[in-house]
């Protein structure tokens, strides 16, 4: 077991919990936008950019933009190995897919330190 | 050796458990809405970015393609959340046989298909 907690490798039940953590996240942020959608009207870009003018909704965007990274790494994963079975050939996918992922948290970043 | 083996070719008969059909469309939607992203992020990005940004993904957003991707990356969400909500009932040891396990996902599909039309309806 201790071997297990130290190692790098791969662990299912890690994935198993930060699958459904970063879940949760991400469903709780989605009701909260939906819920900003339904009850503003969006009508100029003042408006626009004071939905995440504030600290917490910063905070949340970005919460949620990690949590999609994390999500996507595991179930872009587990789609990836049942269909596509040259192992070079999922690990380059993986890359990249990973990396766009990466990249839509780091756009996040500097796009919510700009508001 | 002559093989006894059952042959079915007749295609008609043969069709995916309202589980199995869950199943992919979750996977579907997930891959789906991870490449939506670009489209949203994109549009998130510009429309903070500047005044200019906003009008032009305001005038996008009113066009045909704005409508189709905002309606599909919606109802795939909707699907994904709903079909999760399903997984972590059945984390808990609920809906895991075949029976209910087959009703629960016609009833989150058909959950789905209502909601989507509603959101159609709305976003159009």
């Amino acid at each position: 077991m201790v071997t297990n907690q130290a190692s790098i490798k791969r662990n299912g039940i890690q994935d198993w919990v930060s699958l459904r953590a970063t879940a949760l996240i991400i469903a709780l942020y989605s009701f909260y936008l939906a819920f900003v959608f339904i009850t503003t009207d969006i009508s100029s870009f003042a408006i626009w950019q004071g939905i995440f003018a504030s600290l917490f909704m910063k905070v949340f965007t970005f919460a949620a933009l990690v949590s999609i990274m994390l999500h996507v790494r595991i179930g872009l994963w587990q789609v990836l190995t049942d269909y596509i079975k040259p192992t070079g050939l999922r690990a380059g996918i993986q890359y990249v897919l990973n990396l766009i992922a990466f990249a839509y948290v780091a756009v996040g970043l500097f796009v919510l330190w700009g508001v | 050796m002559k093989k006894q083996r059952p042959v079915n070719l007749d295609l008609n008969t043969i069709k995916f458990p309202p589980s199995a059909i869950s199943s992919i469309l979750h996977r579907v939607t997930g891959v789906a809405m991870f490449f939506a992203l670009l489209f949203v992020i994109w549009a998130w990005a510009v429309s903070l970015g500047s005044e200019e940004g906003f009008n032009n993904v305001q005038i996008i957003m009113d066009g045909f393609l704005g409508k189709f991707v905002a309606i599909g990356t919606v109802s795939a969400l909707t699907y994904h959340i709903l079909g999760g909500i399903r997984h972590g009932i059945m984390d808990m040891g609920y809906w895991e046989e075949l029976e209910s396990g087959n009703t629960s996902a016609n009833v989150v599909i058909g959950i789905w298909v209502v909601l989507t039309v509603i959101l159609g309806v709305a976003l159009w």
